[in-house]
């Protein structure tokens, strides 16, 4: 291969005109590689906003069988008097406990996360690796923590949350459990999935 | 600058002591010499590359949506189509990939033929590719059955059954193939298996021996002279050129792109080829009890459909669709031992005398004919055709060994003749 | 480069436009970018089809959104089950079985059905093809499905139309009329069915006052109805020609360069 003197300026030019116009032309090809992979109409359908009959809700139990929307577990917990009097009572031991931390519609961020103070809704899995926390309503001592009052306690990697799905500080998990798009269209009809125009 | 050419110099040091990464790429491309002459007819192997590259990439995305199963193979198709984010993309690239690969192919062998490409010293290269275009007969098949409309299910009834003809055993096998006693979901599920497991894997095993017996001996050329009789002073061929980057900037990467104008043409304008590279009939779901009005394979088959037809009568005491079989078979077998039949002392059809010639057009006239009746309703007229046209494509064969040898040879240049 | 790809598609061997009766099939140009007209032909079918007709493979969301109709108007409007939400698939409620039993075989899903016959003509010629046959379980035979097995179920906006043959002059080989050499008049024929049509006649006759719509209307209808049908077995057709200028587009240019470089390289061939 001699280089023509004459040549290698007009040649270079060449590869690196072709070569930016070849990697354009491979990054083109890959956009129907890669777009592929995004939720199809079908996943999309299915996402679509759920409705939940909450009338069958029993005070201090989450709603069974979980509900499940966009293939998450939701909890649909009735908390009772008791429970959200002792909600506040040890705030300190909270990681986040103002809610500051964008893990609910702005119509969920007061103090008991949630539009109605008794009725929590939740995206049941864990905010560290996507474990699905148990329901731990019960007020004593537990292995995992012997002052437990109460709440979520997801058994994969140990992260403790309140009944408003607030983390614990010193677990794992980095923040509260989120709370979906929500609205009620009825006393007794919770839709999960939007907003009903309330955004 | 120069520091890092030298820890790149270091780093592929280290790397060549425990794997010959350097001596691999100098033997098969900076260092593997290409003949000067190299033609249009020389595009048609590296296209087959790049089709191949885009029949595994579109085939692997394929199958994170399509459903291989009787009840949702059907629908996981238009899904693909109309659910999926560029599905429709992916899945009409591999449907006229398809068609392009017989494309590209069938010129590859036809250049093989014209420049007797499969001569001495090259049989290993010509058995390889032999085994590569056996093994995409195959794939294509499985590939067709795989939409599940209603071709896809009578072709695949129609082939399956082909291995009933075989005396005693046939029916048997044929239950042993589809395992059931019908075409049905059992069938498609070890049909998709096979199309997108097996005969790929089998397909690059074979993809490499071909390119590593061509590497071994050297390509052949327009003139079918061999380059290496005449090294210069450092051994390298005075008519040959490194195969990168002369060749594949020089030469291979404008064809590519023409070559992916055309196929873009189709495939953005035309993916239906006008109801031959997707049968309209194959626009309805799979349904046994309902053949579709002509019974035809996709036009990459005709040629061999139309031998099939071709037997109509019994002979030896066995009926007609076992000949049919056998003319079909060894249709496709024949070719195996052509570098045994070919008695010319020159390679390419430039120095060949008139018998080659003539035997070799009647030959593409016969497989273009053939191909065309494959696709249309048989007469008493078109059958009496193909059945010559089969003597034809089996004369060109046969009876190779005899005019190859009478022939008179024009005189063949010592070196490469440029255009 | 419309033309080049027109010469192109020349090359390619077309399969002849013809049903399997026989019958030639009327001309119809779709037009995916008439709008309006696809609004239309989507809800002919919904009100007249659908009820036996699914559309499976597609979802009302696709329909909307390609169609340009709003989704709120689309359920208000044009779906008529409470439950079916905006990205179900427009399926029907129909059972195969009692389909089975009221005509004999299920009414096919149409969602393929123009890619399956080939073009939009087949389903413009069928539904004008309609005609009174009293021997028919549903009194009207067809003149591209023989003994049809569906009922006319446009007939209210058509009216009845009734088989007929035709005296037509006869022609000599060579494509003159012919006389009678005794009394010179022209010799006619009878020519029915397909025969009449290829010669540029009709079998069929309206009678009129049967329908609702002018004869000019029902056309309307039912090109609107062909072409939403073309529209619907290929929903990505517009936009796959879309891109396919712009991927041509870019590999001309590509080729240029390519070219280019390669006479460079080329040049140490020699």
């Amino acid at each position: 291969m001699s280089d023509d003197g004459v040549n290698s300026g007009r040649r270079n030019f060449l590869i690196g005109a072709t070569t930016v116009v070849g990697t354009a032309g491979v990054v083109g090809v890959a956009v129907p590689f890669v777009a592929s992979f995004n939720p199809s109409a079908r996943t999309l359908a299915a996402g679509a906003p759920i409705k939940i009959d909450i009338s069958r809700l029993i005070p201090g139990e989450i709603l069974g069988p979980i509900p499940a929307w966009r293939d998450k577990p939701i909890f649909v917990l009735m908390r009772t008097e008791e429970m959200l009097v002792k909600l506040n009572s040890s705030n300190k031991r909270l990681a986040d406990p103002k809610s500051d931390r964008l893990q609910q519609p702005e119509y969920a961020r007061n103090e008991t996360r949630s539009i109605r103070p008794d009725v929590l809704v939740l995206i049941g899995l864990c905010t560290h690796l996507s474990c699905s926390p148990k329901f731990r309503p019960e007020i004593k001592p537990q292995a995992f923590d012997p002052n437990w009052i109460g709440g979520f306690y997801c058994p994969c990697h140990g992260s403790k949350f309140d009944l408003a799905g607030r983390v614990y500080a010193g677990v794992p998990a980095p923040s509260n459990l989120e709370v979906p798009p929500h609205y009620y269209e009825s006393e007794s009809v919770l839709v999960i999935g939007g907003d009903g125009g309330f955004a | 600058m120069s520091s890092i050419q030298q820890s790149f110099k270091n780093f592929m040091n280290w790397v060549d002591q425990r794997l010959p990464v350097t001596e691999t790429y100098e033997k098969h491309l900076s260092k593997y010499y290409a003949p000067k002459n190299f033609n249009f007819w020389y595009y048609f192997g590296v296209f087959a590359f790049v089709v191949l590259v885009n029949q595994l990439l579109t085939g692997i995305w394929l199958t994170m949506s399509y459903d291989p199963t009787g009840e949702g193979a059907f629908a996981s198709i238009e899904y693909i189509m109309r659910d999926v984010q560029y599905g429709w993309m992916l899945r009409y690239m591999h449907s006229t990939g398809a068609s392009a690969f017989f494309v590209v192919v069938y010129i590859h062998m036809f250049r093989g033929l014209m420049y007797g490409s499969y001569q001495k010293p090259r049989e290993l290269i010509w058995l390889f590719g032999m085994l590569i275009y056996v093994a995409l007969m195959a794939e294509g098949f499985f590939g067709y059955i795989l939409p599940w409309g209603n071709m896809s299910f009578w072709g695949g009834q129609v082939i399956v059954s082909l291995v009933g003809a075989i005396p005693f055993v046939g029916e048997d096998l044929a239950v042993w193939v589809r395992g059931d006693f019908n075409m049905s979901g059992v069938t498609l599920n070890r049909f998709f298996a096979l199309h997108v497991a097996l005969v790929p894997l089998v397909l690059l095993v074979l993809v490499v021996l071909h390119i590593l017996a061509l590497h071994e001996v050297g390509s052949n050329n327009p003139d079918g002279v061999d380059i290496k009789k005449y090294p210069d002073k450092d051994g390298k061929p005075l008519d040959g050129i490194p195969f990168h980057p002369d060749y594949t900037i020089g030469h291979d990467l404008p064809g590519i792109v023409l070559f992916l104008f055309v196929f873009c043409a189709v495939m953005f304008f035309y993916p239906d080829g006008g109801g031959y590279l997707i049968e309209h009939a194959n626009y309805e779901p799979a349904d046994p009890l309902k053949t579709p009005d002509l019974i035809a394979p996709v036009w990459y088959y005709t040629p061999f459909y139309s031998m099939l037809r071709a037997a109509t009568f019994p002979l030896f005491g066995l009926d007609a669709k076992f000949w049919g079989l056998v003319v079909m078979a060894g249709a496709i077998a024949i070719p195996f031992v052509l570098p045994w039949l070919d008695k010319s002392p020159v390679k390419s059809i430039r120095y060949k005398g008139w018998g080659s010639r003539i035997f070799l057009a009647l030959f593409v006239i016969a497989f273009f004919v053939l191909g065309y009746l494959g696709t249309v309703h048989p007469t008493p007229t078109k059958t009496l055709i193909a059945q010559v046209c089969t003597g034809i494509y089996f004369a060109y064969f046969l009876f190779m060994p005899w005019y190859t040898r009478v022939e008179k040879t024009r005189p063949v240049p010592e070196r490469v003749t440029l255009g | 480069m419309r033309r080049l790809l027109t010469a192109f598609v020349l090359l390619l061997p077309m399969i002849a436009l013809a049903s399997e009766s026989g019958y030639p099939l009327d001309e119809m140009e779709p037009d995916l970018h008439d709008k309006a007209s696809l609004q239309r032909g989507a809800k002919t079918y919904l009100n007249y089809c659908m009820g036996c007709h699914s559309l499976q493979y597609q979802r009302y969301i696709r329909t909307a959104d390609d169609l340009g109709i709003p989704h709120d108007l689309m359920l208000e409007h044009l779906i008529f089950d409470p439950n079916v939400q905006i990205g179900d698939l427009m399926e029907n409620s129909m059972s195969i079985e009692s389909s089975k039993n009221w005509f004999g075989a299920a009414p096919p899903d149409l969602t393929l059905y123009s890619k399956l016959k080939g073009g939009p003509e087949y389903v413009y010629t069928y539904l004008r093809g309609f005609y009174e046959d009293p021997d028919r379980p549903f009194g009207v035979n067809n003149t591209v499905f023989e003994n049809v097995g569906m009922p006319h179920v446009l007939v209210e906006l058509q009216g009845l139309q009734r088989y007929v043959c035709k005296q037509v002059p006869k022609l000599t080989e060579n494509g003159t009329k012919t006389r009678d050499r005794k009394t010179l008049q022209y010799v006619t024929e009878e020519k029915c069915g397909a025969e009449l049509k290829e010669i540029g006649g009709s079998p069929l006759e309206l009678v009129e006052g049967t329908g609702t719509l002018t004869p000019e209307e029902y056309d309307q209808v039912v090109y609107d109805l062909s072409n939403f049908l073309y529209y619907i077995a290929e929903p990505v057709r517009l936009e796959r020609q879309r891109i396919g200028v712009y991927v041509l587009l870019f590999l001309a240019f590509f080729y240029v360069l390519t070219y280019l470089l390669g006479r460079e390289y080329k040049k140490d061939f020699h």
